[in-house]
């Protein structure tokens, strides 16, 4: 990535008097996480490239308070979302993009009860739609018949019913997609939901992830997509354990895109 | 004397139905003891649920080969169960096939001639269903949780099916006017020769001995289901109802939290207020579930709905990875303290009394709850709609909200979130360095 990103904030926005077409929303792993940073700029390297007029909360982004939730922990998941929901109310905001599943899922479906009404859409689904509108197109043939394999994220798939969009987009890419034995709506989780990315695991006999990484090892891919920060930190995880990462790279599909 | 069989089958139909009557009220008290709960919305998607999902049994078949079974069994009980209807008649009335005389012969026939058919169907699922649950050892059947009691009723279920079937093909066989009237016979035909020879006062012994057992036998049955988990034959209509009717990835918002977390919020409210004259000091709500009482009543006509299949527990990756989470568990336990509750108030002289225990701690452990990666593998897998994950989820909330007992690296997570607005010890002002970093 040579190029400088061109990441504009909210408060630039709104001083210059605009509106932007659509906020994204970083999240916590997207801004802090090494592995994570990447899909963040793969996809602002993808909007910048589709010339998207979007904008970035910055440091006026607050955890959505989605892990809290999961964790039981109610109170601090109520006061990060009204604070989100007075930032993002404030600046008339509604539209939002999110690379992270989870903070789609709390945002689109957690939020309004709280007063935070917007539409939320999950990245894979605005980069479809960005290529069906013609405003993306894919020149390169970095992909082509290339084996992916699609991990769900739970918080994409089984909690939002959404599994064509990931799936829609790869293909774009002429790679040739592979199935796992679980996929879609009994898909298995990567292991790092429900706060489990925080803290260690109970004891078992083995680790999610590395369940999970043998069900992507079954269909011998080239490269797993993810489209969760999360996910991708247990399937990188996973294919490390497994002595597989010199032949099989995990990424998001962001970043797929953004390389293709 | 002639209307001594019809006294006594009057008296046996109320006890039976009396005393189901009785355990059904039971039941309904045990649930309302949980948290009101409104459902008043999404009527049309709810009725549809329940005609889709217990009606239809759309996710059953999810899995072809226990599907396809269970559909052949569900099926032959509902349809079957027509002939209880006239087998009621012709015990309180005293008439022998009251069907012969109301309908054509060939309409009744064809009737009695698919019952046969299914008794045949139900038998064969029945003997398939047996082999799985001791023979090939299906491992969602072994798992820890199914010793003794759940295992033993699994079975006690399947040799009533074969008792009640069989006895309805030998009553059949056996009644030679039916025989006679050679349409209809077709499976008890050939189960009729093996009784040949008998006098016909023997045949006759026979037919009625076998017409009471199976007519006792459905009582019994009906009166086992309070029992067992076998009720969801009953509850899985309820339950397909009072469903989600949401995304599964929505998880409720506390209200009581609301308040409070307003409150906190709000720059002019006076924490030290006193409260306005006539305001009556409430208790301070429980935030989360330590108990059955402090789940509400979907979760608890979840846990008399379950039927043990242990879908959900061999699609929950904690489970699948050896730990000690299994949702089918959680849903067991629930409903066995809620019937320990229910037992407590029934001693007790209608109220309960504290009989230290509760479901956090004495039936679920904190290292099942902890286990739970909010995957809704196990939502999506229960063919009658039930949801552990709420329960796993309200339990933590007592964990963390009431006892502050998570696990330490998820509270140095929470203090991160609470002081750096992210789950790690980052500075917020840092939140967009990542857009200069090459």
């Amino acid at each position: 990535m040579s190029e400088k990103l061109r990441v504009p904030t909210m408060a630039e926005f709104m001083a210059e008097g605009k509106e932007p077409e659509i906020l994204f929303w970083v999240g916590s792993a997207g801004s802090y996480d090494d592995r994570a940073k990447k899909i963040t700029k793969a996809f602002v390297k993808i909007l910048n490239k589709a010339n998207v007029d979007f904008a970035v909360l910055g440091s006026e982004e607050s955890n959505t308070g989605d892990v809290a939730k999961r964790a039981g922990n109610e109170f601090l998941f109520q006061m990060q979302a009204m604070m989100n929901i007075e930032v993002l109310n404030g600046y008339g905001i509604k539209r939002i993009v999110t690379c992270d599943p989870h903070s789609f899922n709390c945002l689109k479906n957690e939020y309004p009860g709280l007063g935070g009404i917007y539409d939320v859409i999950h990245h894979t689904q605005y980069i479809k739609e960005l290529m069906s509108k013609g405003r993306l197109t894919l020149e390169g043939n970095t992909y082509k018949g290339k084996r992916i394999t699609f991990h769900d994220p739970c918080y994409l798939g089984r909690a939002n019913s959404e599994y064509e969009a990931p799936r829609d987009v790869l293909k774009k890419t002429n790679a040739t997609l592979v199935e796992m034995k679980r996929h879609k709506s009994t898909a298995l989780c990567c292991g790092a939901g429900g706060a489990q990315m925080f803290k260690e695991p109970e004891k078992g006999n083995m680790d999610i992830n590395i369940l999970r990484t043998e069900d992507a090892l079954e269909t011998k891919p080239e490269i797993i997509a993810t489209g969760c920060p999360y996910c991708k930190t247990m399937m990188m995880d996973g294919v490390k354990f497994k002595e597989k990462e010199g032949e099989i790279s995990v990424l998001d599909i962001a970043e797929v895109i953004a390389n293709s | 004397m002639e209307y001594i069989p019809n006294i006594i089958f009057a008296i046996a139909l109320m006890l039976g139905v009396g005393y189901f009557t009785r355990n059904v009220k039971k039941l309904i008290r045990n649930i309302k003891l949980g948290r009101e709960v409104d459902a008043s919305d999404s009527k049309a998607q709810r009725w549809k649920n329940m005609a889709m999902i217990a009606l239809g049994q759309s996710k059953m078949v999810k899995r072809p080969i226990a599907g396809i079974m269970h559909v052949v069994v569900y099926i032959g009980f509902v349809i079957i169960n027509i002939e209880v209807l006239e087998i009621i008649i012709d015990g309180l009335f005293g008439t022998h096939r009251i069907g012969l005389e109301v309908l054509p012969p060939s309409v009744y026939g064809f009737l009695i001639g698919s019952f046969e058919i299914l008794a045949v169907l139900v038998l064969v699922a029945v003997a398939v269903f047996w082999l799985r649950r001791n023979i090939i050892n299906v491992k969602r059947f072994l798992s820890a949780e199914m010793k003794g009691w759940p295992k033993n009723d699994g079975n006690i279920i399947l040799y009533f099916e074969v008792v009640l079937m069989c006895l309805f093909l030998v009553m059949n066989a056996t009644d030679t006017q039916f025989q006679e009237l050679g349409s209809g016979n077709v499976v008890s035909q050939f189960i009729a020769p093996w009784f040949e020879g008998l006098s016909p006062s023997a045949l006759y012994t026979i037919e009625r001995t076998a017409w009471w057992l199976h007519i006792l036998g459905i009582l019994v049955f009906l009166n086992y289901l309070y029992f067992s988990k076998h009720l969801h034959i009953l509850l899985a209509f309820p339950n397909t109802y009072y469903g989600s009717v949401e995304v599964k990835g929505k998880f409720n918002n506390l209200e009581t939290v609301t308040n409070e977390v307003k409150l906190m919020m709000d720059p002019n409210a006076d924490p030290f207020a006193a409260p306005a004259e006539g305001d009556v000091e409430e208790e301070p709500a429980k935030f989360g579930a330590s108990d059955v009482m402090d789940l509400n009543q979907i979760q608890l006509l979840n846990a008399y709905t379950c039927t043990e299949c242990g879908r959900c527990t061999s699609a929950c990756p904690a489970n699948l990875t050896g730990k000690k989470l299994s949702p089918r568990k959680i849903m067991m336990d629930t409903r066995d303290r809620l019937e320990e509750v229910g037992k407590n108030i029934d001693a007790n002289g209608g109220e309960f009394k504290d009989d230290g225990k509760q479901l956090l701690g004495d039936y679920i452990t904190n290292e099942e709850l902890w286990a739970c990666t909010t995957c809704n593998a196990c939502v999506e897998e229960c063919p009658v709609s039930i949801n552990p994950l709420s329960i796993i989820l309200d339990m933590r909330r007592y964990l963390v909200m009431e006892q502050s007992a998570a696990p330490m690296e998820l509270n140095n997570m929470m203090s991160n979130i609470e002081n750096n607005g992210a789950p790690w010890p980052y500075n917020q002002q840092d939140r967009l360095n990542w857009a200069n970093e090459v």
